[in-house]
């Protein structure tokens, strides 16, 4: 047994452990903005001025604050500021500039937003997923609009002969306060090039209370108007001169190849212009292509029809035989048994044994799919020793690195345009879509458009995991938990990318499991075997999803069994406000953050769950047949609660009146999109808990699309969510928003429905289990 | 050679008759605000007005629209102010905003049929309209908005 202590490693290439070697000087090479006056000048040095530290510096690439790369000023005083992280609905390509624009001072009326191409050197850090943006990016954001704004403000001083510390920018202008005198930004820009880039540790930010757009919520997405007209660009809206229209028939079974093909019926197609079979890797893939055969078409409507005339013959290869009815049984069979120990305080095999009454819960969470609203797709261009890409991607930096690597040209060769992405949910982290984009290209020598249908993305996606979770918690005879095992058995992203993982990885085993924060005697946290005969990857919220479930459930069930309120069970067992210290825990996974700026506090997790109990009306009287549950969740390094109202009728149908959800992510940047991300995030759990799951037989897919792969309806949807945003202290720092709202929906929901009715569910998705 | 009418504009089609009218309009009439979600009817991305009535794009053909009036959002309001697209704007509806064409379309076809939807009627007309975002509240309060004036 082998458990893999490097969570940069398993994100699978090498640029997630190769170290950032390029110094300061060769980053500052060639810098130069489209359009406008860049603003010039020496390097800065680099210390934080924050009073917290991020994990940021230790993403690939880093941070780079340098206000030089990120904004531009026109002469007629247009501020473009770059967005260099991928927006998929959460808000990130207004809120980061929004950052920029509040600390130098910008009219957000006259502010444009540029979105940055994949270059992690010029840009640092671009790999949009694990709620990171605002965490990583809030103080390096501030910065560098402080920076512009100092430059612009030494410049307004030497032309009036002033001290700078006289003059002061104010809404687009630099205004010295003794003659009334002001001057646009415009008219400044040219100067302000001139000027040299001042020190971070010298910096002035602005004071919050001064703040005009941050933490108000006031501001819209950019990209609103765009989205409502249909002029939003997104990877499958990108159109070129003489562009081919691809789809790939993929093995239907993970890690599967073709034989042999016949494409002759497809050529018969209207439109269809060749049949081609496009190189897979093999298992495991990485993020690289599955492989398959590809049709290529004058339109995508053609070349679907073609792909359906195609006659493949696949050899199935090693997990041919998945079968998820089996695999759960030995999921079952494993999470009964001892397994790697990767978290002991106490001795919990003889607590348990000395336990006045000991519960156990076993759950069971199936495979998903994220299928974003936009399935994958990707544009390529490849001429030569060049490429260039089109696609709705969540790491641009990392599509660039990957493409590159495959088609064996230098990543300076590669440019990466960045779409809108219709939905990502982790599904678009994975580049193996513009891959086979720039293979088709390079072999047709033309630009391709490769689009992923439905039940592409269905059965050839990246799924996330199974798993069963076992939890025994053992009370004493004053009701009192003194002892609690948790078992986690699923199959590891690691599995992804190197072959015979059976363990999972330690920011898997940090999303719920050995991060566990009740005060408890006795825990141990054990990680039993589990191959992988699919491909599993991040999905939103990740491993959080059965943790939370599992470990929520878990306080309901307790509650039950000492008749006590769900709701007093939980901050029993949460216990005295503290940093939690988990020693025992090696490579303790904290979402990459420095524990210290960003440790398990207790008083956070209590305060959300006091929060929403109050505002949400826990304990108050519901009609019949109705029921509250409450769960609570640390996940992204935010806190969360969440209250739902269930109504279950005599025949079982389920709907969801209210929920109410505190959450605090600590400093934050736009409410409104909060907001948004935590009433979406209920839309997600509510979905996932009643109908989700991807299941397999005979290695293939059951599910195709959305009639046997179901999502939420608006006609199922809660009534109506209420959020709740904790207000942080002057120094909290930011924590995720886009994830954490997920994980304690769904426990939330099912102890809710044990309220209303009695039965406890303890296997997802609900499906017809309350109809009995 | 078949002749479609779009957003008041003739186009002609000498290829396939079956090819669905979403593959016509996003890829041969370069119209891209209407989406591709699922080919089978199942999500509403890819909704369009047929006279006044909402079709999904994915499983109409060419052929079916010949003598038809069809009306994607590039046509819905010369200046993208009709009251549902403003009705959007003004509550922050979209998330990721791909589905949000089609939601539009959905609702405007709605209105057209029923000035004054309730809310149950609203969720009953939108539930052909899947967002995985999740922004359901805000469509149902959107389109309700719309309707009693922006």
């Amino acid at each position: 047994m082998n458990i893999h202590t490097n969570p940069k490693k398993l994100r699978g290439f090498e640029r997630y452990v190769k170290v950032d070697n390029v110094s300061r000087r060769s980053i500052l090479k060639g810098l130069g903005l489209a359009g406008g006056f860049v603003l010039a000048a020496p390097v800065m040095s680099r210390p934080a001025l924050a009073a917290y530290q991020t994990g940021a510096d230790k993403m690939p690439h880093g941070t780079v604050v340098d206000p030089r790369v990120f904004v531009a000023i026109a002469p007629d005083g247009i501020v473009t500021i770059v967005a260099h992280r991928a927006e998929m609905g959460t808000g990130v390509r207004t809120s980061l500039p929004m950052i920029v624009a509040e600390e130098m001072e910008a009219d957000w009326s006259r502010v444009r937003v540029q979105q940055a191409h994949g270059d992690e050197v010029k840009f640092g850090n671009q790999d949009t997923d694990g709620s990171r943006s605002t965490r990583h990016y809030l103080m390096p954001m501030r910065q560098i609009g402080a920076s512009a704004r100092t430059m612009l403000e030494a410049a307004a001083a030497k032309r009036w002969g002033v001290p700078a510390t006289e003059v002061k920018a104010v809404n687009h202008e630099v205004v010295h306060g003794a003659s009334g005198r002001r001057i646009g930004f415009g008219d400044l820009a040219a100067d302000a090039a001139k000027e040299s880039v001042p020190s971070v540790e010298g910096l002035r930010l602005k004071d919050p209370k001064d703040f005009r757009y941050l933490g108000k919520g006031q501001i819209s997405m950019v990209d609103l108007r765009d989205i409502t007209v249909g002029t939003a660009r997104y990877g499958a809206d990108v159109r070129l001169p003489g562009l081919k229209y691809a789809v790939i028939a993929r093995p239907p079974v993970t890690g599967g190849k073709v034989v042999s093909f016949d494409g002759a019926e497809a050529m018969k197609v209207s439109g269809v212009e060749k049949v081609m079979e496009v190189k897979g890797w093999p298992w495991p893939s990485k993020f690289q292509p599955l492989g398959g055969v590809a049709v290529i078409a004058r339109n995508t409507g053609a070349a679907i029809k073609g792909r359906d005339a195609l006659k493949i013959v696949w050899d199935d290869g090693a997990n041919g035989k998945y079968d998820s009815v089996a695999y759960r049984a030995e999921l079952e069979e494993a999470a009964r048994k001892p397994g790697l120990v990767v978290r002991k305080e106490g001795d919990v095999e003889a607590a348990l044994k000395g336990a006045d009454k000991v519960i156990v819960g076993e759950y069971y969470l199936p495979h998903l799919a994220h299928v974003a609203m936009e399935p994958p797709v990707a544009v390529a261009d490849v001429r030569g020793d060049k490429a260039e890409i089109w696609a709705p991607v969540q790491s641009a930096g990392g599509t660039r690195e990957d493409v590159a690597k495959t088609l064996g040209i230098p990543q300076e060769n590669v440019t990466v345009n960045v779409t809108l992405l219709g939905g990502g949910f982790g599904r678009k982290s994975k580049c193996d879509f513009a891959i086979e984009a720039a293979l088709l290209s390079k072999e047709l020598g033309a630009p391709v458009k490769v689009q992923w249908t439905r039940e592409d993305d269905v059965r050839n996606g990246f799924l996330h995991t199974v798993s069963v979770e076992r939890i025994e918690a053992g009370l004493d005879k004053s009701g009192k938990v003194t002892a609690w095992r948790h078992r986690s058995v699923a199959p590891s992203i690691a599995s992804t990318f190197a072959a015979n993982t059976v363990h999972q990885a330690p920011f898997e085993l940090g999303m719920g499991l050995v991060d566990m924060p009740f005060e408890i005697a006795n825990v141990q946290c054990e990680n039993p075997e589990a191959a992988a005969h699919a491909r599993i990857g991040w999905f939103r919220s990740v491993s959080n999803i059965p943790r939370a479930f599992a470990v929520q459930s878990m306080v309901a069930e307790l509650a039950h069994a000492t008749k006590r309120d769900p709701k007093d069970m939980l901050l029993e067992l949460i216990g005295s406000p503290r940093i939690v210290k988990l020693d025992s825990v090696k490579d303790l996974w904290n979402y990459g953050e420095p524990y210290d700026s960003y440790p398990i506090d207790t008083a956070r997790l209590r305060k959300v769950v006091e929060l929403v109990a109050d505002k949400g009306g826990w304990g108050r009287s519901v009609a019949k047949g109705h029921g509250l549950g409450i769960a609570a969740h640390r996940s992204f390094v935010s806190y969360i609660a969440t209250i739902v109202e269930v109504a279950v009728d005599d025949k079982g149908k389920l709907t969801v009146p209210r929920v109410d959800t505190a959450i605090d992510c600590g400093t934050y940047v736009n409410p409104e999109r909060i907001q948004s991300q935590i009433e979406g995030a209920a839309i997600m759990g509510l979905s996932l808990a009643k109908h989700g799951a991807i299941t397999f037989k005979d290695g293939k897919v059951q599910q195709g699309n959305f009639d046997d792969f179901p999502l939420l309806r608006i006609d199922e949807s809660p009534a109506v969510t209420n959020v709740y945003i904790v207000p942080p202290g002057p120094d909290t720092p930011p924590s995720g928003v886009g994830e954490p709202g997920v994980p304690p929906f769904a426990p939330a929901l099912i102890n809710a429905i044990f309220a209303a009715t009695g039965k406890r569910i303890r296997a997802l998705p609900i499906g017809k289990q309350l109809e009995a | 050679m078949i002749k479609v009418k779009i957003n008041s504009q003739e186009h002609s089609w000498d290829g396939d008759p079956d090819l669905p009218l979403l593959w016509f309009l996003r890829d041969e009439a370069g119209l891209t605000g209407t989406k591709y979600g699922c080919g089978q009817a199942l999500c509403g991305a890819c909704t369009v007005i047929v006279d006044k009535q909402a079709v999904r794009a994915c499983i109409t053909s060419v052929s079916d629209v010949v003598g038809r009036e069809v009306t994607t959002i590039e046509g819905l309001h010369p200046t993208g102010d009709h009251p549902v697209q403003k009705a959007w704007r003004q509550l922050n509806v979209p998330q990721c905003g791909f589905c949000q064409v089609g939601q539009i379309m959905q609702a405007a076809a709605l209105l057209i049929e029923n000035p004054k939807p309730n809310h149950d009627q609203i969720r009953e007309a939108m539930a052909g309209n899947i967002c995985r975002c999740g922004c359901y509240q805000r469509i149902e309060n959107a389109v309700h908005l719309a309707s009693t004036g922006v």
